[in-house]
């Protein structure tokens, strides 16, 4: 982080604060719509300036696509073309799983610093700044999913229609949005702003890797398949997969939506009642 | 509680425990509308978990809180409407900039996009922010983010403004600056409640001081009845020949009846004591006995004292300071 270097600051006048503080006359209450769409305002002017999200986002599923398209499609699926098929719609998966965590990381900071006891004390509706920072989750998945998708294209993938690959897109959607309280527990149990990050990192990472992103289940060992089949981005992927390449079984679509239930079921309690415990 | 209209804010009997930490222990208070009241204490005395008690933020284990007439539990939307907070920690978004974070604070509040942009640009202004006004808050200085901080608070004038350690690790022309924000906000009638650990921060901007420790009131009331009951201070001398610093130390301590505490500088030594008049009579006696003195100041008392006069103990060890971290 470099200070800038600017001139010393212009003092604070004291007349100047009062004409400043004495004008302006309080607006009708924020209506929570409102107060909403000014959060997920919020989350998504940031996109613009932490390049951490925009490396996140853009920049990490292109590496991904090229390094493991012409590095080891050839070996796993016989040609980099062949693997590009199978691999892609994981790489998307992958491109919104690895930014699904930034609302959780933002309320776990916004609570180790005081804006959150500043948002608490204003009078809106509470449960706007989650809401809006889901609206804009919506606008930065969209953002995270675009971007693969029109390299893979460039590169060669092909897609069953145009129809499959928006229904998978809705798809991911609604996984991410339930993959969100997973984050959610960690963000309101762990005070510490870094700990929670690196713990988020790690387990974001064992989600994506084990899973059968990158190469199909059957060939993997039969402990490892134990474990991959369990992992919701193994199932999330195979309904991507299966919905862009119009192949998608009512099994797989079953599995997967079991999947979102589940992490609903899971996590959505424990957040708010670590969430009530702390703030009640 | 009686809902004294003058009060903007009372308080009895608050209570607040973390685990078997009992940070606030039987708390009373009581603020004038209109005026500047300091909270002083070390850390772990219990100033975050008060402040936080009548901001609404935390719900006291027993007690009750009235804050413009409301009751904070029952009634928190309504305090809410009324009230603003500057916490301890910075309570704006460093991956924001200042003008956005105005511009954040004002929509939730309620004005338009187009209003809120542009009373942002207003108090940006206003707070001498304007330079700055388009970069990230990280890379502002402490003393930058505290006027972001304290004019998002500002954005339509409080009744009441919460500050807490408005001033701790800001340098000597942000803390003024700080104090020229507070000094407006009076004037304009709304009513501060700061913590501080400075007891001369307190005595420069407060109507009254409350002292607590360990959660409780130890002392309240004015400054000048609060100096009247702890004494000014200390009485810093400096001599002009180093040589006569020991002869001069021995004749304080005689005169003032107090241990005398030298300091790095060889010139120069404190000792306390308990009025001014007291210390007029010590230079006295310096000069008669032909002791130069190159310099001299009768300082305010530092918290510590403050607390050794008031506790007979010194201030809280850190295992209870850190029990304050706890954001409950």
């Amino acid at each position: 982080m470099t200070a800038p270097t600017v001139s010393a600051p212009v003092p604070v006048s004291e007349d100047v604060v009062r004409a400043a503080v004495s004008v302006a006359q309080r607006p009708a209450k924020a209506s929570p719509a409102f107060a909403s769409r000014t959060f997920a305002w919020r989350s998504l002017v940031k996109i613009k300036y932490v390049q951490d999200q925009l490396g996140n986002t853009v920049v990490f599923p292109i590496i991904l696509t090229v390094v493991f398209t012409f590095l080891l499609g050839g070996a796993i699926a016989g040609s980099p073309r062949e693997y590009i098929q199978y691999f892609l719609p994981g790489v998307i998966v992958v491109a919104v799983v690895s930014t699904s965590m930034t609302t959780a990381l933002t309320l776990n900071r916004d609570i180790a610093t005081g804006v959150f006891d500043r948002i608490r004390t204003l009078p809106i509706w509470q449960p706007s700044v989650l809401v809006g920072a889901m609206i804009g989750d919506v606008g930065r998945y969209a953002l995270a999913s675009v971007a693969p998708l029109l390299f893979g294209l460039a590169l060669g993938f092909r897609p069953d229609g145009v129809v499959g690959v928006l229904l998978a897109l809705l798809y991911l959607q609604l996984f991410t949005f339930c993959l969100t309280w997973l984050w959610m527990v960690l963000a309101v149990s762990i005070r510490d702003a870094t700990a929670a990050q690196g713990v988020v990192y790690l387990l974001q990472f064992l989600l994506i890797f084990a899973s059968n992103v990158m190469a199909p289940l059957h060939t993997m060992p039969g402990w490892l398949e134990a474990v991959v089949k369990v992992n919701p981005v193994t199932q999330t992927a195979t309904v991507v997969r299966g919905l862009m390449h119009d192949t998608l079984t009512a099994g797989q679509l079953g599995s997967g939506l079991i999947a979102c239930a589940a992490l609903l079921v899971l996590f959505v309690p424990p957040s708010v009642y670590l969430y009530n415990r702390k703030h009640g | 509680m009686t809902s004294n209209p003058t009060l903007a804010i009372s308080a009895s009997g608050l209570v607040k425990s973390f685990g078997s930490t009992r940070a606030v222990d039987g708390l009373d208070l009581a603020v004038e509308a209109g005026t500047v009241y300091s909270i002083v204490g070390p850390n772990g005395a219990g100033k975050t978990t008060t402040i936080r008690m009548l901001a609404t933020l935390l719900r006291p284990d027993a007690g009750s809180v009235t804050v413009l007439g409301h009751d904070t539990v029952r009634e928190a939307a309504a305090v809410r409407e009324r009230i603003s907070l500057t916490g301890q920690a910075s309570s704006v978004d460093e991956d924001l900039t200042g003008l956005q974070n105005l511009i954040l604070a004002a929509r939730l509040l309620g004005f338009p996009p187009a209003a809120a942009t542009e009373r942002a640009g207003v108090l940006i202004e206003a707070f001498g922010l304007k330079e700055i006004g388009n970069r990230l808050v990280k890379t502002y200085s402490t003393g930058e983010r505290r006027r972001v901080d304290i004019a998002a608070s500002l954005i339509v004038r409080p009744d009441l403004l919460f500050l807490d350690e408005p001033t701790t690790g800001l340098d000597p022309r942000s803390r003024s600056d700080v104090w020229a924000m507070i000094r407006a906000l009076v004037v304009e009638g709304t009513t501060v409640l700061l913590t501080t650990q400075y007891m001369d921060e307190a005595d420069r901007l407060s109507h009254r001081i409350g002292v607590i420790d360990h959660g409780r009131m130890i002392a309240e009331g004015t400054p000048a009845e609060l100096k009247s009951r702890i004494g000014s201070g200390l009485l810093h001398v400096s001599v002009r020949v180093p040589a006569q610093r020991g002869a001069a130390g021995q004749l304080l301590a005689e005169v003032l009846g107090a241990p005398v505490t030298p300091d790095p500088d060889p010139t120069r030594i404190s000792v306390p004591v308990a009025d001014a008049g007291r210390a007029a009579d010590a230079l006295a006696a310096l000069a008669r006995s032909g002791i130069e003195v190159d310099d001299f100041g009768l300082g305010q008392p530092s918290l510590d004292e403050v607390y050794l006069k008031l506790t007979g103990h010194e201030t809280p060890r850190p295992g209870v300071a850190q029990e304050e971290g706890v954001r409950a």
